[in-house]
């Protein structure tokens, strides 16, 4: 164990920590809105990297763990008034176990079935949360305004959320890089090259399939609560967002799939190509089709993602970009 | 490229933000000062008809009030009108940060909500910490103004009262109708419309045969219409424009008999007349319609002051302005939206929020859209308590085309109400 | 009950048919070259506004126009398969899943500048059947039949024309194929149009009776989806079956509770069956 010696270790870990601070120490509501969304999606991002660029199982329907983790937060939070922090890390605890039950069943599904089974979960979720009164049904829960009074006021808990958020993020980073260099981590590589080779090399596929679900299944859990916390309310149309899903499925690939840099790379690519293209006005009205037509690029001409294509091509940057 | 390479670009990039926000109001100091009205709009997706309308109400205001000059405020300053907004897509997704945006970076002085009560829910909680006042349109929910907001005003009768009336035009029409199916979608709006709606009809004695509801962006209805027992009183529900659309043709292909058929928001919407005999009869509840009849006489009637343009004006205007495009409620709405802002700004004689704030509060009067005056106790601040619905009803005219006639309440009817023909 | 039963029952099986037709363009696009095409719904939503514009501005019959944009979606087909799907095919599935995604965004973004989002609807009516407890739209009756139609004809096109033959070795294995000398890469473009053409008939059928926005094949993609694992994923005629299983539910189980459990039950069941029997309930071993 040497990570904190490695520049691939530090980059990825000084770049959010170095970005988060500055966003303190700016202290402007733009700049953590901005921040926040971006934050949000660069831990969902590096979160699903851990099973899709490890083990090459495509979860589709990731957004899932977001949803649920942070509806059952939310219920903590506004129904037995437990702080922001503990709900979070509830929601994120009962995602995982969520996901640790769910990979036992549907992890012994392999390429598009996993893929697709992986969407009828996220479907049946929210038509479960759609008709399940505690969660409030269809019209979802909300908190009160003066639920952000413990914090000292809206802003205050927003900027706290905020704060949550980043730690949150640099943990799902922290941990991302240390399964790539464990020996945990080599035997999830060795199943997205072979799986059966893997087993007959005494990898037990199984069980680390399903703790690598369990483990990027945790973020999207805390991150939901903070969200929904964040809004106000929660509802199942925003909870389980297949649209969403996808994105980060997309941002991952952008960046790399399998590298600890891709998905944050990735994620900040997307998010600020999205934002430019709904605010520029000769792309607004087509600003989904131009990003579909960037994508398509991309998948055809650098599939191997942005830190892939440098890994391949600059080769002494390889052990700065992990 | 190394990432650490980023930061001067997103540095130059927020900088970029915020320097034209923060250089144009600085210019038109003086004699005059430009106040920056900021919402997001559901220009695509699923609220796409509602809030194309709604934008459309607000430009005409807007237009209307810097040709007159502006508003002077106290110390003799002209204020004009400007506004800032980004789509919202119909989705609450980027609501908060755009928000958010509008206020630091474009500088918005007061806000417009989006369309729709989630996606206002999410606006209010910033409008609220940036001690912005917002004034909502199309958020029809008590539930947003139950959760302690000081600084929401809304324009719209509340969700709970939209079909309690045609509960009552009911009874006047049919008295020996004992029984109600209600079919509504499942969004905050017409569950808030529908929980009120069955507490009510309960409360009058009729039975409720049928409760359901249906996910929004449903298409087929068929599964609910088979559930509704025959013979019905009434059926009543839907929810916003698309789905309602359907649910009342296809009640119509299926020839499904009741006294009364009484939806929501769809109806009153001058588009659903393309339906063609599929909306015969149907009932709708409205916020306001053209044939409304307030006016300064009536105001003074009520001892109460009128404000603003008159109901014709308003309709021949917007028609000018909008290819003949007859206005619905949700214009109305985003007209006076901007209408109370001007009036509250004229009044308190200032843009400070606490000032306008007061006015808003304390205000209690008549415009083209009807009265208006504001819950005040902390419970449910900013709760539309004026304002009344109106019901119309699609008649065969004389050419044998549809036309809408309000039927209730009767002191404002053009046009009787009849039972529903079978069909 | 009985009579709500009877009415409900035929409702969702009619609709069956045509969501059944719907996920076959899915599912021979699947069995062939073992891609998930994620631009499926947005197709689907192209063939209702095919169908519209040709109704609306060309003042054809519905029907006919469901016909000519099932022949336009042939070259349509062929189009996204040479330009996003050609040089991934053999690549993971993750990247023809986001490439056929890109396309699908792509559809979307230009659709929804072109048509906004406003709901359309196309306006005509062939009359009600009514019949006992039934009371039967003639355009499902008509859409129903359109679609076993179109079912017979890609049938026989698969097992009685050379081409057909072709897609079928090829699906079968491709590699033993193209030793054969079939042109694999032709026939892949083949089956892709088929599935397009398919997609985009189905999309017009339901066009006839419910309204739509571009973003409305996404409700059927999500259907399709659930069709082509009851039905054996890869199994065109399966398809048909899967769909009549799919509207029998959803004709069946609000005669017992609410209406929104449907989809619950529908995903539920969609796990279910990828778990016990991948290869779909009718699929073979």
């Amino acid at each position: 164990m040497q990570a904190w010696r490695r520049l691939g270790f530090w980059l990825p870990v000084a770049v959010m920590f170095v970005w988060g601070l500055l966003v303190l120490v700016m202290h402007h509501d733009t700049v953590r809105e901005t921040a926040f969304t971006l934050f949000m999606f660069i831990a969902l991002a590096s979160s699903l990297n851990i099973l899709l660029g490890y083990t090459g199982y495509v979860s589709f329907g990731h957004i899932v763990f977001f949803g649920l983790g942070g509806y059952f937060g939310f219920y903590l939070l506004s129904q037995h008034n437990w702080p922001l922090l503990p709900s979070a890390l509830a929601g994120g605890v009962i995602s995982a176990l969520i996901a640790g039950l769910l990979g036992m069943a549907i992890l012994r599904l392999r390429g598009a079935y996993f893929a697709l089974a992986t969407i009828g979960i996220n479907e049946a979720a929210r038509a479960f949360a759609d008709n399940f009164s505690p969660f409030g049904g269809a019209t979802g829960m909300f908190i009160q305004f003066s639920a952000y009074e413990p914090y000292g006021g809206p802003g205050p808990a927003l900027w706290a959320s905020f704060i949550y958020l980043w730690i949150i993020t640099l943990a799902v980073i922290l941990v991302s890089y240390l399964v790539k260099h464990s020996r945990f981590g080599l035997g999830l590589l060795a199943i997205r090259e072979d799986e059966d080779a893997a087993m007959v090399m005494g990898v037990k596929a199984p069980r680390a399939k399903t703790i690598a679900f369990m483990l990027s299944a945790v973020g999207p859990g805390m991150i939901g609560t903070l969200y929904f916390f964040k809004n106000g309310n929660v509802e199942p149309g925003d909870a389980f967002q297949l649209h969403m899903s996808i994105e980060m499925l997309v941002m991952v690939m952008l960046g790399g799939m399998g590298t600890v840099l891709g998905p944050l790379l990735g994620a900040v690519t997307y998010v600020g190509l999205r934002g430019y293209l709904l605010t520029t006005p000769i792309f607004q009205n087509l600003h989904l089709a131009v990003a579909g037509l960037i994508l398509l690029l991309i998948i055809l001409f650098v599939p191997a993602g942005a830190v892939g294509w440098v890994r391949s091509r600059v080769p002494w940057l390889r052990r700065a970009l992990e | 490229m190394k990432p650490g390479k980023w930061y001067p670009v997103i540095i130059l990039v927020a900088l970029g933000l915020l320097l034209p926000g923060a250089a144009s109001p600085v210019l038109a100091a003086g004699k005059t000062k430009t106040v920056v009205i900021g919402f997001t709009a559901s220009k695509t997706g699923k609220f796409n008809v509602e809030a194309t309308r709604q934008i459309n109400g607000l430009h005409l205001w807007m237009e209307q009030v810097n040709a007159k000059g502006g508003v002077k405020l106290a110390d003799g300053t002209m204020v004009k009108f400007a506004d800032k907004y980004y789509d919202d897509e119909s989705k609450k997704g980027r609501v908060q940060e755009l928000y958010t945006k509008l206020i630091s970076a474009d500088k918005a002085d007061f806000l417009i909500s989006p369309y729709s009560s989630p996606l206002a829910d999410a606006s209010a909680v910033i409008a609220q910490q940036y001690n912005k006042i917002m004034i909502t349109t199309g958020a029809a929910s008590d539930s947003t103004y139950k959760k302690g907001f000081t600084l929401v005003y809304q324009t719209y009768t509340p969700a709970s009262r939209y079909l309690t009336g045609a509960v009552d035009l009911l009874g006047k029409l049919n008295p020996s109708a004992k029984t109600l199916a209600i079919v509504h979608e499942k969004d905050k709006f017409s569950t808030d419309v529908v929980n009120a709606l069955k507490a009510y009809a309960i409360s009058k004695g009729y039975k409720i045969a049928l409760f359901e509801g249906y996910d929004s962006g449903t298409t087929d209805f068929a599964p609910f219409i088979n559930k509704i027992p025959q013979p019905v009183g009434a059926i009543m529900g839907g929810g916003h424009f698309a789905d309602t659309t359907t649910l009342a043709k296809q009640l119509y292909e299926k020839k499904i008999n009741a006294s009364m058929i009484a939806l929501l928001v769809a109806p009153p919407e001058p588009k659903f007349a393309e339906l063609g005999d599929a909306c015969i009869s149907v009932v709708g509840s409205s916020q306001w319609e053209p044939a409304a009849k307030y006016s300064p006489e009536s105001a003074k009637k009520l001892g109460m002051e009128y404000f603003g343009i008159s109901v014709a004006d308003f309709t021949k205007s917007y028609q000018a302005k909008y290819n003949g495009e007859t206005p619905s409620y949700h214009s109305a709405g985003g007209y006076v939206a901007g209408l109370l802002l001007q009036k509250a700004i004229e009044q308190a004689g200032s843009t400070d929020t606490a000032k306008v704030k007061a006015v808003l509060d304390g205000m209690n009067l008549m415009t083209f859209y009807g009265v208006i005056k504001f819950d005040t106790t902390p419970k449910a601040h900013g709760l539309q308590v004026g304002h009344d619905m109106v019901y119309i009803q699609w008649q065969k005219g004389k050419d044998g085309k549809p036309v809408k006639q309000v039927v209730w309440p009767e002191a404002a009817a053009t046009a009787s109400a009849f039972v529903c023909p079978a069909r | 009950m009985w009579e709500q039963l009877a009415a409900s029952l035929t409702d969702g099986l009619l609709l069956g048919f045509v969501y059944g037709l719907a996920a076959m363009g899915l599912t021979l696009i699947w069995g062939v070259m073992s891609v998930i095409n994620l631009a499926h719904g947005p197709v689907i939503a192209l063939g209702m506004f095919g169908t519209y514009l040709c109704f609306t501005h060309l003042g054809l019959n519905p029907y006919l126009a469901v016909v000519l944009v099932a022949v336009l979606g042939l070259p349509l087909g062929f189009f996204i398969y040479g330009v996003a799907v050609h040089r991934v095919i053999n690549a993971p599935h993750l990247s023809s899943l986001l490439a056929t995604f890109a396309v699908n965004m792509i559809i979307i973004g230009v659709g929804t500048a072109v048509f906004s989002t406003s709901p359309q609807n196309i306006d005509f009516s062939m009359g009600t059947l009514e019949a006992g407890p039934l009371t039967v739209p003639g355009t499902r009756l008509v859409a129903a039949f359109g679609a076993v139609l179109f079912t017979a004809g890609l049938y026989l096109f698969l097992y009685f024309s050379r081409p057909g033959k072709a897609i079928r070795a090829v699906a079968n294995n491709r590699r033993a194929a193209e030793l054969m000398g079939i042109p694999s890469s032709l026939v892949l473009a083949l089956s892709f149009g088929l599935g397009t053409m398919i997609a985009a008939a189905a999309g017009g059928l339901i066009a006839t009776f419910f309204p739509f926005t571009i973003l409305s094949g996404g409700t059927y993609e999500l259907k399709s989806f659930v069709i082509c694992v009851l039905g054996g994923l890869g199994h065109p005629l399966g398809a048909l079956l899967g769909g009549l299983i799919l509207g029998g539910l959803e004709g069946l189980v609000p005669t017992f509770m609410p209406v929104s459990w449907v989809p619950v039950v529908e995903f539920g069941l969609f796990v279910l069956v990828l778990l016990v029997k991948p290869s779909g309930l009718m699929g073979a071993k």
